[in-house]
């Protein structure tokens, strides 16, 4: 994330002419975009092929389902990201949430919803006034809250898992609509809801003009420090939603183990999506697809009975391949 | 000012042909888009002195970054005493004996100053471990010999800019180099260590030892300089004696003008009349004061005026330019627009209240190069082109392509990013986003450096136009003739503090220099910062 | 934490051009407080909780601390110094597992074997993170998360999706090398000891040390000087993960076996004992000694949550990332002082 004094210089007027299409499939710039598309398309393509019971509707619901939370974790990470920073507590924010919940339910669904998604909220705030406020590495805050987050939920819970009762959230988890699970909607409408945020709202533009240049964004008089804040909360917030989705499908409300490495799914999910770290730009389709492609060679590597390891494997590849396409080139 | 110290001659370079010890045959660089270097060739002599003059865009910095193994030629080929030789990198060309200062002090921070002269020769001592001692001892003594006086463990941050530069000259010199490129030396340095420098210089050509001497300081380059080489466009122009070209002579090989032309209507493009300046002042500011930065600035902007801010680098122009802008924090200070009193200091409010900087550093702080030419000019006015938080494309559309017009920013659609502009471009760019808040105060800090010759005379004659139209316009530049030319009225600044104001017949080069020159005693009560420029 | 220049008034210069003022006595005091602040908090925490509850000043107790806390100190050891060079190991944690594993399937060769063997793999995997970084120019962060999940992959395919753990030969000179002591302190502690020592000289009084510093301060003007940027921070990365090999590989003689589901998570606290000893994220700037305070510390505060007994072990999480909050802030309000001119 440094700026090289030894870049070349851009002079010259010449604007870049578009070359003929297949040209493109040699453009690096073009994988970091699009890669994961064709990716997603390849991985679909050789389960059509290769692998029984793939390509039915029970399938594809139950990987839509494992990815849904994900997702919407990953939407939020995306944002960070997109102000060149990382927000490693939200799986201790899931977690958190899923505390919170049993012991508001005797209010109603609403209250408790509302109560687990302030706490998100709040968490989201926390991370954002230490980064924006104080200055810290979003590393080091978000750290922070990664260790004391899970630390506070336990607490709470007392260390123990609850079941949960409630008819309501139950449903929430379980329910579907036109044969299409509830999560897997909300997933989705919260996907279009941020990309519409980043597109076409000030705000997201904003974003990613904060994470594009950010002395560049606060002279040209942008509230830097209130977007920042914003998009940890709204990080925040979105790990709580998906703390909620996770609990209600479990039916339990497990603080100990829920949300683990949850942020290397969704930092994953975003860079093989093709966000770039150090900021700048958000790709909501982008990151979608990426936690779908991460979801669906778990998914085949499973069904052909290889273990763990080779999936693990696999995706470090991934993620790696992935970097690779998107590094800046130096030309010497 | 001192009269000049005799600066002695090398017994070898006088009357005889000296052998080249560092030569560039045919040399080319090409990037995307751009022919940097151009089948230049150029020799530089033992014990020689050698200027490299050209406009911003010509090549120099390309050619030093070709001779000191930062980038590798496309064509042609380097040769040290007559020798091929091809750097890979940076670390093989010292090794060849070519050392390097360069304009922005390319030092880490946050060592100490001994440790930055050593760095990567360090002293050991018998068990294979860095000998502390004997590093400290040694930089005292190289600093000494510089007429600097430093505790060599300071770390380097804490020096004023032009003690780094000193710093950073003593370790080329101390690496036993037989070439010693120097870019842009003195540009801030004070009169009193340019004089240090040129002794320096005067030492090493006695060792025999070549200097190459980039700078755009005409004074300088007659003063020690005994031959002259000239880029225009990448291309090798002329290479001579100076004592055989008069100062109008070399300007107008560096502008590829006219000679007549260049002395009938000046080197720049800004019109010789100057502007209507407004009897009441539309921006003032008082006693501006900012912690070891800036001390009781106060300055008026009026409106057709263009007012020039000049000073060495160091001297706290920049800083004065994000005071104004609300960009710099202050301890104490008022800014008044059009009578009103700003109540905070922000960039957005100043922003609001009509006030719009152009900063310095357009890569660190201008442009955002992921976004698009129309996203980046919109920037600052997004805000007033949205509706209801949610973004008006047909109302950026319509601002954008006024703008692209008026300012004839080249780019293939607005859609472009603006990171694959030229300079000059990008610079029109920014421009842009200032000029559609519609502002009353416009402050540009360097807004042609490092732009080729056409833009810069295109935003040369929009100043002149913004002004003719009513703007208040504050010009920063460290190109004298810009400023001399650009300005009708110039505030020098020294130290963080006010030192002169210039006007009328006085917006001179000589007596320009005169003012940046003088140095009057510090009162006993200010902050003592003068003679360590603040940070 | 700053040991790029030691702390000793200068001596004014009696002629012009007179240096700015040398730091104000607040400017000395915040820097004094940011270099061993920790080692002050670590002292005020030791004694403080002595008194409350003796069974923490007991020497036994003493033995159980440190050896719990040397294995952090080894990984954070090798942290320490890519930090400094402005970057980050996050795959320590995997490859801390993996030297374990390795280490408990070699010993059955011989101590010898079960010492290389791991530092071979581990400093591999180090290297393949260096030359990723360096000369594929990708950022840190995502090569070495990349790692992670390879590791911990490997390590699972190397022990059956992680049910087989093998054991260390009893009464082999490896288990002695984990499980015995001298004067009660167990040999990791040692070990640890003397890299620390190692590691400080290296820092302080090699030219490789100063390269650290150099490219975490400015990697361009660590480049324009002629420094061999790239191949130091290859070395780096394979230090780093030879060191975290190592101390996985102490750990498996300790426990007797490789046990596959250790290291989950190590690579942030040997993050936050480094950022709590001093050294800067940011790179440039840190300490070697620094670190070690931090992983004390974060040792010492474990202990006496479990000491305490009645409290929730849960607090103890709570409790360091309070205390990694407190910490970083005060030592960011201590820079801004220090370097504010």
């Amino acid at each position: 994330m440094t700026r090289t004094a030894v870049a070349p210089p851009t002079k010259g007027d010449t604007p870049r002419k578009s070359a003929g299409p297949l040209a493109r499939l040699r453009d690096p710039a073009w994988y970091q975009t699009y890669g994961v598309y064709m990716a997603v398309a390849v991985v679909l393509l050789f389960n059509a092929l290769f692998t029984d019971h793939f390509m039915t509707a029970d399938n594809f619901r139950t990987q839509l389902v494992q990815v849904a939370p994900i997702v919407i974790v990953a939407l939020g990470m995306a944002l960070v990201i997109g102000t060149e920073g990382v927000d490693l507590s939200v799986g201790s924010t899931m977690a958190l949430a899923a505390a919170f919940l049993p012991l508001y339910l005797g209010y109603g669904l609403v209250p408790a919803l509302v109560v687990a998604l302030l706490a998100g909220a709040v968490v989201g705030a926390v991370n954002g006034a230490l980064v924006s406020l104080v200055g810290l590495q979003p590393i080091v805050a978000t750290l922070a809250l990664f260790v004391g987050g899970r630390g506070l939920a336990l607490v709470m819970a007392d260390g123990q898992l609850k079941q949960i009762v409630n008819p309501d959230l139950l449903s929430l988890g379980t329910g579907s609509v036109l044969g299409i699970p509830l999560v897997v909607w909300i997933a989705g409408v919260l996907a279009a809801a941020v990309a519409f945020l980043v597109q076409r709202t000030t705000f997201g533009r904003q974003v990613v003009a904060v994470g594009g240049n950010r002395s560049a964004a606060a002279l040209a008089g942008l509230p830097v420090k209130r977007i920042l804040i914003g998009v940890y909360v709204i990080c925040g917030v979105l790990a709580a939603l998906a703390g909620i989705l996770a609990t209600a499908r479990l039916t339990a409300s497990d603080p100990s183990s829920l949300g683990t490495l949850m942020e290397l799914s969704a930092i994953t999910a975003v860079v093989v999506g093709g966000t770039p770290l150090d900021g700048g730009s958000v790709r909501v389709l982008g990151t979608v697809a990426g936690a779908l492609l991460m979801q669906l060679l778990r998914a085949t590597l499973v069904k052909h009975d290889l273990p763990d390891s080779t999936a693990q494997i696999a995706q470090a590849a991934i993620i790696i391949a992935a970097v690779y396409v998107a590094r800046e080139r130096r030309s010497r | 000012m001192a009269p000049p110290e005799a600066i002695p001659q090398a017994p070898e370079a006088a009357g005889r042909t000296a052998s080249a010890v560092l030569e560039a045959r045919s040399v080319s660089k090409r990037f995307p888009g751009v022919v940097a270097l151009d089948d230049v060739t150029f020799s530089l002599r033992a014990g020689e002195t050698h200027a490299l003059v050209g406009e911003n865009g010509a090549g120099k910095s390309t050619l030093i970054k070709v001779l000191t193994g930062v980038y590798r030629p496309d064509g042609g080929e380097l040769r040290m005493t007559g020798e091929p030789v091809r750097f890979a990198r940076p670390a093989e060309a010292q090794h060849a004996g070519i050392s390097t200062i360069y304009q922005e002090v390319n030092l880490v921070p946050l060592m100490s100053v001994a440790r930055n002269i050593f760095l990567g020769r360090e002293p050991r001592n018998r068990f294979g471990l860095i000998d502390f001692a004997r590093m400290h001892r040694e930089t005292g003594e190289l600093l000494d010999g510089f007429g600097v006086r430093v505790d060599p463990r300071r770390p380097l941050h804490t020096l004023g800019v032009g003690t780094q530069q000193m710093v950073a000259l003593a370790r080329a010199v101390s690496v036993n180099a037989q070439v010693v490129i120097m870019d842009e030396p003195t540009s801030s340095l004070e009169p009193r260590e340019v004089e240090t420098l040129f002794r320096v210089i005067g030492r090493l050509r006695g060792q025999g030892i070549a200097v190459l001497y980039v700078s755009h300081r005409m004074d300088e380059l007659y003063r020690i300089c005994d031959r002259v080489t000239v880029l225009r466009d990448g291309r090798h122009i002329h290479t001579g004696a100076l004592a055989d070209l008069d100062r109008m002579q070399l300007v107008s090989m560096m502008l590829g003008r006219d000679l007549s032309d260049v002395r009938r209507s000046g080197v720049t493009s800004f019109a010789a009349e100057g502007h209507e300046a407004a009897r009441a002042p539309v921006l003032t500011a008082t006693g501006l004061s900012s912690r070891l930065q800036l001390h009781g600035i106060s300055v008026s902007l009026y409106a057709g005026e263009v007012l020039g801010l000049g000073g060495l680098l160091g001297s706290g122009r920049s800083e004065t330019a994000k005071a104004l802008s609300g960009a710099l924090p202050l301890d104490a200070g008022e800014l008044t627009v059009d009578g009103t009193t700003l109540k905070r200091l922000t960039p957005a409010a100043a922003i609001r209240a009509g006030i719009s900087l152009l900063p310095e550093d357009r890569k660190a702080e201008g442009i955002v190069p992921g976004l698009s030419v129309r996203e980046n000019i919109v920037l600052a006015a997004m805000p007033r082109l949205s509706r209801a938080g949610v973004v008006s494309r047909a109302k950026q559309d319509r601002i954008v392509d006024i703008f692209m017009e008026r300012l004839r920013i080249k780019a293939s659609s607005p859609e472009q990013k603006v990171g694959e502009l030229s300079g000059g471009n990008q610079q029109k760019v920014l421009l842009a986003r200032w000029l559609c808040l519609e502002p009353k105060v416009l402050l540009l800090d360097e807004p042609t450096r490092g732009i080729d010759v056409g833009a810069k005379a295109e935003v040369q004659s929009l100043i002149d136009d913004l002004a003719r139209e009513g703007l208040a316009v504050l010009l920063i530049s460290s190109d004298i003739e810009e400023l001399i030319e650009g300005a009708d009225r110039i505030v020098v600044l020294r130290g963080g503090a006010v030192a002169g104001e210039l006007s009328g017949d006085d917006v001179a080069e000589d007596r320009l220099l005169e003012v940046l020159a003088d140095h009057a005693p510090e009162p006993a009560d200010r902050a003592p910062a003068t003679q360590e420029d603040p940070r | 934490m700053n040991e790029t220049e030691p702390v000793t008034a200068a001596p004014a210069p009696p002629e012009a051009p007179a240096p700015r003022p040398e730091r104000t006595g607040r400017q000395r005091a915040a820097e004094l407080l940011q270099r061993q602040g920790v080692l002050a908090v670590l002292l005020a925490v030791v004694i403080a909780a002595s008194f409350v509850y003796p069974t923490f000043a007991s020497l036994d107790n003493a033995r159980g601390v440190t050896i719990q806390a040397s294995f952090l100190a080894v990984v954070a050891l090798g942290m320490t110094m890519v930090i400094i060079t402005g970057g980050i190991d996050l795959s320590v944690g995997s490859v801390f597992a993996l030297g374990g594993v390795l280490a408990a399937w070699a010993s059955q060769h011989g101590f010898l074997a079960a010492l290389l063997l791991p530092l071979l793999v581990c400093g591999g995997i180090g290297l393949l993170n260096g030359l990723l970084i360096a000369r594929g120019n990708m950022a840190p962060f995502i090569v070495t998360l990349a790692t992670l999940l390879g590791a911990r992959g490997l390590l699972l395919a190397l022990t059956d999706e992680g049910a087989t753990t093998r054991l260390v030969p009893e009464d082999s000179a490896f288990g002695e090398l984990g499980q015995g002591s001298v004067w009660g302190f167990g040999h990791p502690v040692l070990i640890a000891l003397v890299l620390f020592g190692a590691g400080g000289l290296v820092l302080q009084r090699t030219s490789f040390g100063q390269t650290l510093f150099a490219v975490g301060g400015s990697s361009d003007a660590a480049t324009l000087m002629g420094l061999p940027v790239a191949r130091t921070k290859i070395l780096v990365y394979t230090l780093s993960g030879l060191l975290a090999g190592l101390a996985g590989a102490l750990n498996a003689a300790r426990l007797s076996s490789g046990v596959t589901i250790v290291g989950v998570g190590m690579e942030l606290d040997a993050i936050s004992a480094v950022v709590i000893g001093g050294t800067l994220l940011v790179g440039g700037a840190g300490s070697i000694s620094g670190t070690l305070w931090g992983v004390l510390l974060l040792a010492v505060i474990q202990n006496l949550i479990n000491q305490i007994g009645s409290l929730n072990s849960s607090y103890q999480s709570v409790v360091s990332g309070g205390f990694l909050i407190v910490v970083v802030v005060a030592q960011r309000y201590l820079a801004r002082s220090r370097t504010s001119t």
